[in-house]
């Protein structure tokens, strides 16, 4: 049986690849421009897909029967072990975009690092995939962080306000908790604050080329990997769980 | 011969017509307005399938939908280019769909309230545009006919992944079964009018037929699809609502019953159930990325400034 620990790990990869990807879904049928609908519904299709494979893959290791849907559709708010940041609502599409852009880059060298261990074999090959979807995350959404912060007055005051709600979300992604340092010890995990380090340089550059420079590090909100989440999670997970839990058991 | 003999010389050759060929007036804004309307359909299209999205029941439903709206987004892209050779731009025919001046198909008028909604417009819906696509890749303007052969493969796959969720359905609980013949029962009678009014009612389609934009009547497509469709409702085990539908042997095709038409007009006129919503819906996607596009194209402006000092 494979520890407690890292089952967990894998959930709440999956955990953050639903709840983003549920969130960017929302999109779908509303995008700015029908070129950046189609991006987004991709963009969104790419975590679902990783959460399928992430959540089938701890559903094995815990060996009590529970497939891909039994994580995302029939656990409460407080099971769920994703990353605040993901949760929050879909704001504009500046909003969006940065959120995208904060994250990507971090699910990026996340899972690069995932793909290069061997503690977890079957981890590693669903990283590899995901590595190449997450590289196009990050480029399309650094590439419209600069556009709209080095865009109009307008543009640049939007995502000027989206980086300031979002900043204080940032430092729960590099905050360890028991499960990552089992997970790190494992030699399975990396190390967190090695990949802060390479993170902030990608912010950084970017966001100077965007006009917006970087806020001050202040108080982070923290408790996503707890399973204390925002008011927001609730409402996501009650409207993407609703079908499926009416009629528990049955096959779609 | 004049420039308008020899143009319909040359359709009636069944020879495709391209973006820079002379084409009269009339085959211009027929196609257009045609071509428009379509891609109009495809964006409208995706909001009923959208609001099931979030809610999909599994999350291969959830992938499976996703990537059908999007495939309808691309559609729309396609066309909305093919309508683009034609010397319009995209901009303004989407002010005209925001505006009413231009029409998309009335099906989606009527609103998505069940998860069986998903399988039906993928059965029905799609599957009757295919009945009316599927001659269209042998339209006779170039852009159109190809944007068409892309469309139509991916329109075949939507119909049979919307058969499998009924399929799934029907094969489940009584609960499930009963969701999805009542999906039927709201969707039938609206298919149906996705071929048109009677082909004696028809106000474009001889000259369309002439020009070979056209291939079949509404009347002959409509029957093609039912005469299609009412096995697969019997391998699915449900009722397609409509007492008269019988089995004509001397015809080789299926009786129906009468087509409430004056829905279908009002429909048509704005009056069906959600008419106001889907254009509320694509008018606020745009207006609210009104200042995406604006920076989009200030940051582009200002790159192209600044290499332009760079080269000089
Ligand atoms: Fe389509
Ligand atoms: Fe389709």
């Amino acid at each position: 049986m494979a520890a407690q620990e890292h089952i967990r790990y894998i959930a709440r990869l999956g955990d953050d690849a639903v709840v983003l990807g549920q969130r960017l879904s929302e999109w779908c049928g509303h995008g700015p421009i029908l070129e950046e609908d189609i991006a987004l519904t991709n963009l969104s299709l790419d975590y679902i897909g990783q959460a399928r494979a992430l959540y089938t893959h701890a559903g094995a290791l815990e060996a009590q029967g529970h497939g891909e849907d039994h994580f995302a559709y029939f656990r409460d708010e407080e099971a769920f072990e994703n990353h605040l940041m993901v949760e929050l609502p879909k704001g504009d599409f500046g909003f969006t975009v940065m959120r995208q852009f904060l994250f990507a880059t971090f699910a990026y060298l996340r899972m690069e690092a995932l793909a290069g261990q061997t503690t977890d074999p079957e981890l590693a090959a669903i990283a590899a995939k995901s590595v190449k979807e997450l590289r196009y995350h990050v480029e399309h959404a650094r590439d419209w962080v600069v556009r709209l912060g080095d865009g109009t007055a307008e543009s640049r005051e939007r995502l000027h306000r989206s980086l300031e709600q979002l900043w204080p979300y940032t430092g729960e992604l590099f905050t360890p908790d028991a499960v990552d340092t089992w997970a790190e010890t494992a030699g399975m995990a990396p190390d967190l604050a090695r990949l802060k380090a390479r993170w902030d340089d990608v912010i950084t550059a970017a966001l100077t080329e965007a006009t917006l420079g970087r806020p001050e590090d202040g108080w982070m909100q923290a408790g996503g990997k707890a399973g204390r989440h925002t008011e927001h999670l609730g409402y996501l997970l009650a409207e993407m769980q609703s079908l499926a839990r009416k009629h528990p058991g049955v096959t779609w | 011969m004049n420039m308008n003999e020899r143009f319909e010389a040359y359709i009636a050759s069944d020879a495709k017509i391209e973006p820079k060929d002379w084409m009269p007036d009339a085959y211009r804004k027929t196609l257009i307005r045609q071509i428009s309307q379509h891609a109009h359909s495809e964006v409208v299209g995706m909001l009923p399938e959208g609001n099931w999205v979030t809610r999909a029941p599994s999350l291969l439903r959830k992938s499976i939908l996703l990537a059908k709206v999007q495939d309808e987004a691309g559609h729309g892209l396609y066309l909305y280019s093919a309508c683009e050779t034609l010397g319009v731009s995209r901009d303004d025919l989407i002010a005209d769909l925001h505006s009413g001046k231009a029409k998309y198909s009335s099906i989606f008028n009527y609103p998505a309230t069940s998860w069986a909604d998903m399988g039906t417009i993928g059965w029905l819906v799609d599957g009757a545009a295919i009945m009316n696509q599927v001659p269209l890749c042998k339209t006779s303007y170039g852009p159109y006919a190809r944007a068409m052969v892309r469309v139509c493969k991916e329109e075949s796959f939507h119909q049979r992944q919307g058969f499998q969720i009924l399929l799934a359905l029907c094969n489940g609980t009584e609960e499930q079964k009963a969701m999805a013949q009542e999906s039927i029962n709201r969707w039938w009678w609206p298919a149906l009018m996705m071929f048109g009014p009677r082909d004696e009612d028809s106000q474009h389609t001889e000259e369309s037929m002439r020009w070979r934009i056209k291939r079949f009547t509404n009347d002959e497509l409509r029957q093609k699809f039912i005469d299609m469709t009412v096995p697969q409702a019997e391998l699915l085990g449900l009722t397609i609502p409509d007492p008269d539908l019988k089995w004509n042997e001397e015809r080789g095709h299926y009786d129906f019953g009468e087509i409430n038409w004056e829905e279908f007009y009002h429909v048509i006129r704005g009056n069906g159930p959600c008419n106001k919503e889907r254009i509320a819906a694509r008018q606020q996607a745009h207006d609210e990325g009104a200042w995406v596009r604006e920076a989009a194209l200030a940051h582009s402006k200002k790159r192209a400034a600044q290499s332009s000092t760079h080269a000089a």
